[in-house]
């Protein structure tokens, strides 16, 4: 198997190492089960082309076969042309039922209203008229919205709420960026899409790296040592980790903690949704 | 009890439907039948095998009491093989507790009431249940038993506990949810289960049955990896999946009395020492008044 000399160097990092053979086997269980339990064969999922989409595609591929699985497409005329071709090699190699949908025409329309609205805003509405898209073909198709968040960005709050955040399952939420990688290199995702920069595609030469300051690479060693670990600030900077870039990343996960709960509600009863009225998801399944 | 004296036990590696007790019931029936088939005379269950696990809430739903008709028709499951299931108990006084009962010949032979609540992490088992308060051995056909329930495990002195009580089995009903994944090819709660099982059978010198449950639960998932181990810590039998299995094996009996002669651990255990340490660290750790 051929690795790129950037992505091994990426991978290096021992604690955060994974053995893929077993990660696949309880994600495919994972998907079979959260899926069928509830009434479901089959899954929807938008494919941007990037890694993450493109192995959690890859896992329900083969965890429901291809033909319970369907990958849309849904680019913006700003896109880069490489997203799509990524993501219909994707949908070839797999054999997966697709669907291409231009969101171009009602993104313009709307943003007609408001011709000033800067790149963030318009990222944030593409990324929404995206979910209402895979949920109006989740009751079109009978099937469950796969996420395709993965921790890294889940817990620096990269992604936009009720957007590419929104699921029904999500199976690859648990795994860190450098862990996708190294999971979706053993399954086979083609080597160019695990190679390329990661990008939210909102706008030409969009970079997530550039975008947040910093490479996966280092924020997922420091996310290890914060999250997995527990270590103090003090313990973080002998670990070899600039003050500044630990405040920086304390601070987005800190920030971004609303997004990744249920919107607060004020308590007026005894039981009191999610706070005192406690039920698992799969209640009877 | 003779040398010859054998037992065929049979674990049923299963995945509980989650708050769905009618659901859970008939599948025991199936793994009943299937465990007949196969000669067993024990058949464990896992932790909360009636039931589900990740309960909150429906912890008062799913109860089932000492003297209920739920009881009374499990306990007629038993017949000529002897159960071992897991339930959610409501007492007289309305306290629920993790139980596992112990089923014979018709009838309850034992209870044992969870006293090991993980609620710490992923668990949250204290915000729902009563602790139990005793590790108690109990007579079988099949010589002396104990049970402890998953996380009792996890404290040296349940097993150590039972052991003085000269058990010749002790019976592991387990929910262990999977986690930790490095590049090994088990995770790291499947190790640790491992390094615990094998070290109560070997430094007890009893049998050592561990049933662990398999599928979903909110996302989690439980491992299986049950497991049947002699007297000298040794495998017998291993299910390596996290599939549904029927695990057996059959235990010569007689092979606690062969390892507690070559390796008289507990003919050697001093128990009014261990007793008199523990009185002194006690006192030593209470007498500040503040």
């Amino acid at each position: 198997m051929s690795v790129p000399a950037n992505r091994t160097e990426r991978a290096e990092f021992l604690p955060l190492a994974i053995n893929p053979a077993l990660v696949e086997r309880i994600l495919l269980g994972f998907i079979q089960d959260e899926v069928r339990k509830v009434g479901f064969q089959r899954v929807v999922i938008g494919l941007s082309g990037g890694v993450d989409s493109s192995l959690a595609a890859t896992l329900a591929a083969r965890a429901l076969g291809p033909s319970n699985v369907k990958g849309l497409l849904m680019p913006y005329r700003l896109s880069d042309p490489r997203s799509q071709s990524d993501a219909e090699a994707v949908v070839r190699q797999l054999g997966i039922e697709h669907e291409l949908i231009d969101i171009s025409p009602q993104i313009d329309a709307y943003f007609a209203r408001y011709p000033d609205a800067e790149q963030a805003r318009r990222g944030n509405k593409m990324a929404r008229e995206r979910m209402t898209i895979l949920y109006d073909h989740s009751w079109g198709w009978q099937a469950l919205v796969l996420g395709t968040s993965n921790k890294t960005e889940l817990l620096l709050g990269y992604g936009t709420i009720y957007g590419d955040m929104a699921s029904a399952v999500n199976p690859i939420g648990d795994l860190y960026k450098t862990q996708v990688w190294q999971l979706s290199d053993a399954l086979g995702v083609p080597t160019a899409i695990v190679q390329k920069a990661p990008s939210a595609d909102l706008w030409a030469g969009q970079t997530d790296e550039v975008e947040l300051g910093f490479q996966y690479r280092e924020v997922d060693r420091l996310l290890y040592y914060l999250i997995e670990r527990r270590y103090s600030i003090a313990e973080l900077e002998r670990e070899g980790f600039a003050r500044p870039f630990i405040d920086v990343v304390m601070g987005k996960v800190r920030d971004s903690q609303y997004k990744r709960r249920l919107p607060v509600i004020a308590k007026l009863s005894s039981r009191t949704i999610d706070r005192d009225f406690r039920y698992p998801r799969d209640w009877g399944h | 009890m003779s040398d010859d004296h054998r037992l065929r036990v049979a674990l049923a590696q299963m995945a509980p439907a989650l708050g769905d007790r009618q659901r859970n019931l008939e599948a025991h029936r199936g793994w009943i039948g299937k465990a007949k088939a196969t000669g067993a005379q024990l058949l464990v269950f896992p932790e909360l095998s009636l039931t589900g696990y990740f309960l909150k809430d429906l912890v008062p739903e799913v109860a089932i009491t000492r003297d209920g008709p739920e009881m009374q028709e499990l306990a007629s499951l038993s017949g000529d093989l002897d159960l071992v299931v897991g339930a959610v108990l409501e007492e007289p006084d309305h306290r629920y507790f993790n139980a596992s009962v112990y089923l014979s010949r018709g009838e309850l032979r034992h209870i044992h009431r969870k006293v090991y609540l993980p609620t710490y992490g992923m668990f949250d088992e204290q915000r729902y249940l009563a602790s139990g308060d005793r590790f108690r051995s109990f007579p079988t056909g099949y010589g002396r038993a104990g049970i402890l329930i998953c996380e009792d495990i996890w404290h040296l002195s349940t097993a150590y506990i039972l052991s003085l009580q000269g058990v010749d089995l002790i019976i592991c009903p387990s929910a262990s949810p999977g986690r930790g994944v490095s590049t090994d090819e088990r995770l790291g709660t499947a190790e640790s289960y491992a390094l615990l099982c094998r070290t109560y059978a070997q430094f007890f010198t009893t049998f050592f049955l561990y049933c662990n449950r398999v599928g979903y639960e909110d996302g989690a998932n439980f491992w299986g990896g049950s497991m049947i181990i002699g007297p000298n810590g040794d495998l017998i039998q291993q299910e390596e999946d996290a599939d549904e299995a029927l695990v057996t094996a059959t235990l010569n009996l007689g092979d606690v009395r062969h390892e507690r002669l070559s390796n008289p651990l507990l003919r050697d255990e001093k128990l009014e020492l261990t007793i008199n340490e523990l009185r002194r660290v006690w006192h030593e750790r209470t007498r500040e008044p503040y």
